[in-house]
Order: structure tokens, then C-alpha cells, then sequence
């Protein structure tokens, strides 16, 4: 995002909100949304849950599901070595099919970028042009308990060493807390960290940690709070807090970009991570997607699964569907 | 390729064992008529799917006598404990056969799939086991110790919820020690006499449920028939208006289940996209074939454009199709009969100057049909925002106020069931309070429990069904 943009964007927050984005402000337009029913979003998620996608469509289900894959690991015993069997997996995912689709990027801690990056090599870059892109997760990940400075240099750290997208975490405790300015100027501040010299920018991921924030409302609240600032993505999760990415969160999110996308014409996307470990499940979340933002959404840069135990389930899925048996665990690799 | 064309995906219609020919259930065996016979056609394509006997009045009678000898020897005397297990038996049956069950419901009546397999099916199998723990209770329905079943019971049932409908009239009235004659619609006899398979297989004594297939002169005649002591009727009103006159001043006891045009009431505070799913729930579930649909949206007017707007991006996502596709949304509608009354009170809409828009969607050349619909721009004094249209036809008012919501709500004939969103609690509860309607939901439409009573005011019927309500329609004190 350049200056100009981000001017535009101020002006357009300003519009909306009634004045400069402070605590009042945004209180006063997050609290004039519209509710969410709790028990009629779970019935429509349910609903979406229940399409039955069989022969070609699941065939193409698959496939989608795949190259939509943020394949991660975010573990404090990650090593170089591990980062690398990442991206190979990343890269190839079945050893035994040269056809099967990469997966969209990697996700990994930020110091474990540079590993990602030299891993890749030439593959490294943008998936639509058929490459797979390093997401690393940044700010105090997954509490976001540090100072602004130390989750500035953090995000900063993580583009320099080459991340192609940050995936930060908002601060919780200043949602609950009613400060929605100071989280609404951290992602604008973590949002101009993401900037290169070059001009160009890390796309930037904002996670709500949907399980801390509790209610559906709040989740609605915190969806618009971080496209106003000026997020790319919204993703429901840190995968580190029970629960994680569930089809009703994602669905009303998905309700809150689409609803952006009628008010100005932007495309924010959106990404569940955490909780998706089957195929069948994954495909629920297409259909979603599919029938609330649109098929539009159904592509690298505005839709992502973050999950790692979900590319071996959809991997076993397609050699099912192409031999007509389901092989053994043994059958797919580990990592 | 587009992923939202799901590629097709039938439930197997191979789970079907249906007979070319189903005759009269009565006395537990299966007969033939001496009225004729009649096909049964699926209204998704008009293929033939069976040919089934046509009750005549010496058929009825046999009915009634077959009923009535199971109620002095048997059933009257059984415990409820034993009246109980075989209720359990039954419900644990439909559960067994619930595929079976819904394909054939869907093959008969047009609905969609998921509906059947989702919706009525498993309440079949809910109200069964509900009123089964009933049948050794029934001390404790407020009647007073040791209440009496009434004897013989006629029950007429509708063709929007074939077996949902049977269940409701059978199982209270099982449990409370009733015999039952029982009259399914003429376009969806099916499900009724495979259930009477089920019947034979749960080894419910002869007699006690009795299954007579026809038209309107047999249901007539179940009606009419002397040595009837109770009649429960779901359908139109003018059919229940001729009931009612017709069993005036004999002794026979009669719940009546009729018409509504229910008032769905979104105030500026809904919750909006769950409202809009409720508004779509509530008029196109089951193709708007629902004596409860919430067929009268009434909006506020602050929020009538934005609310409209969303719904129409919601309907455009609808699937309209084969019936037995796991992925339809919208089913055929049941009968030539019922579609020609759909276009007429559509074309009455348009010519009364409201704004009419249908969904676009791909209508199968075979079959009866018709696309969601919603008319905006209509006022109190149109016919379409008074007359019951049975169909997934959508008529839009607005109103200012709640005082005003609330007037137009109560301004019509019927009475059955009503829908408010809101987010303000003690709205909804003040509202609730003064509709005039047997059921009313908040922030939710068309769900049903068979804990929970069920009927009408006003032309929208009498009596309860569904609950501890529900028996008593079944029942009189010792004293009686």
C-alpha cells in the first residue's frame, strides 16, 4: 500500500466512522452493526454444512483445497531442518503424484524465514504465478503481550529476511477492554511495517483469536475493526487457543467481507486456521465460502486454510478418488 | 468449470421397495377397495409411482367397525406401559427406515431431499417418542386421575407434511388409548401405507390403526361416519368450516389444524443476516407449502431496502431442482392443482400493482414448478397480503412502529404463528404478548418440538396439537 492509498483509506475510515478512528468513534459505528443470532448462525453454518459434493466437484474440491493450504508449523522445537522438510512438502505434496497442485505457502515463526526462503529458491514467490509464499507469523505471536516497539520490530524483522505476508495477532485484551482505537492504530502501525523500500508490501493477516473473543458479536466487531485498518486478511485463529477456526466464525467473517465488498468494491480475504484436519471438513468450508462471499473468494490471495494435519487427509482423499481405494497413512508423508 | 454447479448428487431411489398396487389398510392386513383406484404421481417429473385403492363409504365402515372392535378388546384395555412400547417400537421402526421413508416422501411430495431427511422424517420418529412416554403418564396430563380415551378416532391429514402430519394425529392419539381411521392426502398416499408396513412389522395388534386411501368423498365419509367419537382434521379452512358444520350437534369431539398467513416481523435491530435466512426459512421451506409459513413479511421501513436487497443476493443462491439431489433447495410443488392457485394469486399481485421479482433459475421442463418469488409494494388491503397462497410466494409490508407491526400483524382471518426479530429482548416479549397466533418465534421460524403445543386462532382452527396439550385432545376426565 502506498502513501496516497493509505491517505484514501484514512479519509474513507473517517467517512464512515464520523470522525478521526479513536475509542468513541469506532465504539459508536462497531456497536451500530447489526447483531449476530447466535443459534440461527450456527443453523445457516450447519445448513452449508450438510452440500453434498461428489465426482467432479470433488475433484476440483480437492485440488482448490490444496493450492488454498497456508502448510505450517509453528512449534518452539522448529529447526531449519523442519522448516525445509516444510517446503519440500510444501512443494511436492504427493510424492507418488507429480499432478497434485503445491499448496499456497509456507507459515512459519520469523526467524525461521530465511530458512523458508533459501529452502524454496526459485519457487519462492507469488501463487498465483505458480509459486509458494512465506507467511510468517509476527507480534508477540500467539499472545501479542509485547510493546508496539518490540511488535514493529518484529513484523519488520520477518519482511526483511523476505516474507511475503505477515500474520499478526490483535491485542485481545485491548478489544475486551473497549480500546478499539489503540488495536486499530497497532494494525495500522504493523500494517506500514509490512512496507519494502521498494515501495511494495507484505500482505498482512490480521488474527482475531475468535476463542478469546467469545462472542459472535465481538468477532463481527473485531472483523470490521481490522478491515478498517486496512487488513488483506482476517483469519479467525493462532491455532494455539481452543477453540480455534469453527465453520460458524468463518462464516459470519465471511458475511463481514462480503458486506465490505458491497459498501466500497474491495476484496479483504479471509483465513479459518486451526481445528480444519479433514478433507470433508475442508470442503465445508469451500461451500462456504463459495456461497457467501462468492466463488471469486476461491483463490490464493483471498482465501487460506492454516493447517497442517489437513493436506495428508485431502492427499489420501485424491488417491481415493483417482484408484477407487483408500491407501494406508503409510501412503502419504509425514512432512 | 463453475464449483457452485455441484455436480449432481441423487440419494438412490434403490432403497425403495414399493409394490405396483398398495390396497386399504384395515384390520392390519392390507385390502382391496371397492371404490376404484387412483394413481400416485411424483410431482417432480409426473412419472407414475404407484396405483392405490380407493376407499369407498362400505370401506370406511369397515374401517371404523375394524377400529372400533380393536378399541373394545384390545387397545382400550391395554396398560399404557404396553400401549407405550409399542409406540417406542414403532419410533425406533421409522428410525430404522428413515431413508426409505424420506425418499419415498420426496418422490411423492416434491420436496427436496434434505428436508425430508433433516426435518420430517427425524420429528416423526421425536413425536413418536415423545407421546410414547406419555401413554404410561397420562395421570399427570390435568385431567385428574385415570382419564379415558375417547374410542374411535377419524383423522384427515394434508399432502405439504405426509407422514409429519400422521405422526402428529397418531401418536397422542395411540397413547392416550385411542383407535384410529386415518385418511392421507389423495397426492401423497405413500408414505402412510409403507408406514403401514411398519405397523405390521412392530406387531401393533389389528385394528388399531386403520389406513384408508382416497379423495375428498373418503375423507368425508371417515368424518361422517356415526360410530366416530373424535375427528382431527389439518387442512384448508373451508374444508374444516364444512367439518365443523357437519359434525355440529353430534357428540364427536374435533380439533381442527387449518390455514394461516402468518406476520414475520423484522425490526430495525434484527440481527440481519440471520433474519434474512429466517425470512427465506420461513416462506420457501418446503416450497411454501406450510400451513405456518411466515408467507407476510412485515419489515420496518427504515431497513426495507437493505433487507430486501440482501435477500434477493440469498434467494439468487437457491437450487431449485430433482427433488431426491442432496443439494436442493426449492422442490417441485405438489399438485397441477396447487401450481394453478400459485399463478393465479401471483398474476392477482401484479395486477393490484405490487412489485413482483422471481429468483432466476432453471425451470425442468417435466413436472410443477415455481420459482421463489417476493412481492414488494404491497398493502394491507391486497389479496396477497390476506389470502393463504400455499406456495413459495413472498408478499413485503413495511411498518413504522411497533404499535404498528403489532396492528398489522392481528389484521387477518387467521391466527396460527407468527415471527419477530429482534435483538431486544424484552421487545420480543412485549410483541409476543399482544400477536394474536398460536406460535410464535423469536429470532428464529419454523421449528418445531413435539414438546411444544401447536394450533391456531381464530380461522387458523382449534384445539392443540403437539405437547402435554396436545393429549388432551385425546382424553376426557374420569368424571366425564
Amino acid at each position: 500500500m502506498t502513501s496516497t492509498d493509505l491517505a484514501v483509506a484514512r479519509d474513507r475510515v473517517r467517512d464512515l466512522v464520523g470522525g478521526e478512528p479513536n475509542d468513541l468513534t469506532l465504539r459508536g459505528f462497531l456497536h451500530g452493526l447489526p447483531g449476530v443470532d447466535a443459534v440461527g448462525l450456527s443453523q445457516r453454518a450447519d445448513g452449508l454444512g450438510t452440500r453434498s459434493i461428489k465426482t467432479t466437484s470433488k475433484a476440483w474440491a480437492l485440488d482448490k483445497i490444496i493450492s488454498l493450504i497456508d502448510l505450517t508449523t509453528l512449534e518452539g522445537a522448529d529447526t531449519p531442518g523442519k522448516v525445509r522438510s516444510l517446503v519440500s512438502k510444501a512443494v511436492h505434496p504427493d510424492a507418488s503424484d507429480p499432478s497434485c497442485p503445491q499448496v499456497a505457502a509456507v507459515c512459519v515463526y520469523g526467524d525461521m524465514v530465511p530458512y523458508a526462503v533459501e529452502a524454496l529458491g526459485a519457487r519462492h514467490g507469488d501463487p498465483d504465478h505458480g509459486l509458494v509464499s512465506v507467511a510468517a507469523v509476527a507480534t508477540a505471536f500467539p499472545s501479542g503481550r509485547a510493546s508496539l516497539a518490540v511488535k514493529l520490530a518484529d513484523t519488520a524483522d520477518a519482511v526483511a529476511a523476505g516474507a511475503d505476508e505477515i500474520d499478526m495477532v490483535i491485542d485481545r485484551g485491548a478489544f475486551l477492554a473497549g480500546d478499539y482505537g489503540k488495536v486499530f492504530d497497532e494494525i495500522v502501525q504493523v500494517k506500514q511495517a509490512c512496507a519494502r523500500p521498494d515501495g511494495t508490501s507484505a500482505s498482512l493477516k490480521v488474527i482475531l483469536e475468535t476463542g478469546e473473543l467469545n462472542t459472535y458479536d465481538n468477532v463481527k466487531r473485531a472483523s470490521w475493526l481490522a478491515i478498517l485498518a486496512g487488513g488483506d486478511f482476517i483469519k479467525t485463529s493462532t491455532g494455539k487457543v481452543s477453540p480455534a477456526a469453527t465453520l460458524p466464525v468463518t462464516l459470519l467473517m465471511l458475511e463481514v467481507v462480503r458486506d465490505w465488498h458491497r459498501l466500497t468494491g474491495e476484496k479483504v480475504g479471509v483465513k479459518p486456521a486451526g481445528g480444519i484436519r479433514t478433507a470433508k471438513d475442508a470442503v465445508k468450508y469451500l461451500v462456504t465460502v463459495a456461497e457467501t462471499a462468492g466463488e471469486a473468494w476461491l483463490q490464493p490471495h483471498l482465501f487460506r486454510y492454516g493447517a497442517s494435519s489437513l493436506l495428508n487427509d485431502v492427499l489420501r482423499q485424491r488417491q481415493k478418488l483417482a484408484s477407487g481405494h483408500y491407501t494406508g497413512t503409510d501412503y502419504v508423508t509425514i512432512d | 468449470m463453475s464449483f457452485l454447479e455441484y455436480a449432481p448428487a441423487p440419494e438412490s431411489r434403490s432403497i425403495l421397495n414399493l409394490r405396483d398396487e398398495y390396497g386399504l389398510f384395515i384390520d392390519g392386513e392390507f385390502r382391496a377397495g371397492t371404490g376404484g383406484t387412483f394413481a400416485t404421481i411424483s410431482p417432480a417429473d409426473e412419472s407414475h409411482i404407484a396405483t392405490i385403492a380407493h376407499a369407498g363409504d362400505e370401506d370406511v365402515d369397515a374401517a371404523v367397525q375394524a377400529a372400533r372392535r380393536a378399541y373394545d378388546k384390545v387397545w382400550s384395555k391395554m396398560s399404557g406401559r404396553d400401549r407405550g412400547k409399542y409406540l417406542f417400537r414403532i419410533a425406533r421402526l421409522v428410525q430404522e427406515r428413515a431413508r426409505e421413508l424420506a425418499v419415498a416422501e420426496s418422490l411423492d411430495n416434491g420436496k427436496p431431499i434434505k428436508e425430508s431427511r433433516d426435518v420430517d422424517v427425524p420429528l416423526v420418529a421425536a413425536w413418536f417418542f415423545y407421546y410414547a412416554g406419555w401413554a404410561d403418564k397420562l395421570d399427570y396430563a390435568g385431567l385428574g386421575a385415570k382419564p379415558r380415551s375417547l374410542g374411535v378416532a377419524g383423522q384427515v391429514i394434508p399432502w405439504n407434511f405426509p407422514l409429519l402430519m400422521l405422526a402428529w394425529k397418531l401418536a397422542p392419539a395411540l397413547a392416550a388409548g385411542n383407535t384410529i381411521v386415518l385418511k392421507p392426502a389423495e397426492t401423497t398416499p405413500l408414505t402412510a401405507l409403507i408406514f403401514a408396513e411398519i405397523l405390521q412389522q412392530a406387531d401393533l395388534p389389528a385394528g388399531v390403526v386403520n389406513i384408508v386411501t382416497g379423495a375428498g368423498a373418503t375423507g368425508a365419509a371417515v368424518v361422517a361416519h356415526p360410530d366416530v367419537d373424535k375427528v382431527a382434521f389439518t387442512g384448508s379452512t373451508a374444508v374444516g368450516r364444512a367439518i365443523a358444520r357437519q359434525i355440529a350437534g353430534t357428540r364427536k369431539k374435533v380439533t381442527l389444524e387449518l390455514g394461516g398467513k402468518a406476520a414475520n416481523i423484522v425490526f430495525d435491530d434484527a440481527p440481519i443476516d440471520q433474519a434474512v435466512e429466517g425470512i427465506v426459512n420461513g416462506i420457501f421451506f418446503n416450497q411454501g407449502h406450510v400451513c405456518c409459513a411466515g408467507s407476510r413479511l412485515l419489515v420496518q421501513e427504515s431497513i426495507h431496502d437493505e433487507v430486501i436487497d440482501r435477500l434477493k443476493t440469498r434467494l439468487s443462491t437457491l437450487r431449485l431442482g430433482d427433488p431426491l439431489d442432496k443439494n436442493t433447495d426449492i422442490g417441485a410443488i405438489n399438485s397441477a392443482e396447487q401450481l394453478t392457485r400459485i399463478r393465479e394469486l401471483s398474476a392477482v399481485g401484479e395486477q393490484e400493482g405490487a412489485d413482483r421479482w422471481t429468483a432466476e433459475c432453471a425451470i425442468p421442463d417435466k413436472g410443477f414448478w415455481f420459482a421463489p418469488t417476493i412481492f414488494t409494494n404491497v398493502q394491507t388491503s391486497s389479496r396477497i397480503a390476506r389470502e393463504e397462497i400455499f406456495g413459495p410466494v413472498l408478499s413485503v409490508l413495511t411498518f413504522r412502529t411497533p404499535d404498528e407491526a403489532i396492528a398489522k400483524a392481528n389484521n387477518t382471518p387467521y391466527g396460527l404463528s407468527a415471527g419477530i426479530w429482534s435483538d431486544k429482548g424484552s421487545r420480543i416479549l412485549a410483541v409476543a404478548d399482544r400477536l394474536r397466533a398460536g406460535v410464535i418465534w423469536a429470532n428464529t421460524f419454523n421449528r418445531f418440538d413435539p414438546s411444544s403445543p401447536f394450533g391456531g386462532y381464530k380461522e387458523s382452527g382449534y384445539g392443540r396439537e403437539g405437547g402435554r396439550q396436545g393429549l388432551l385432545a385425546y382424553l376426557k376426565g374420569a368424571g366425564a
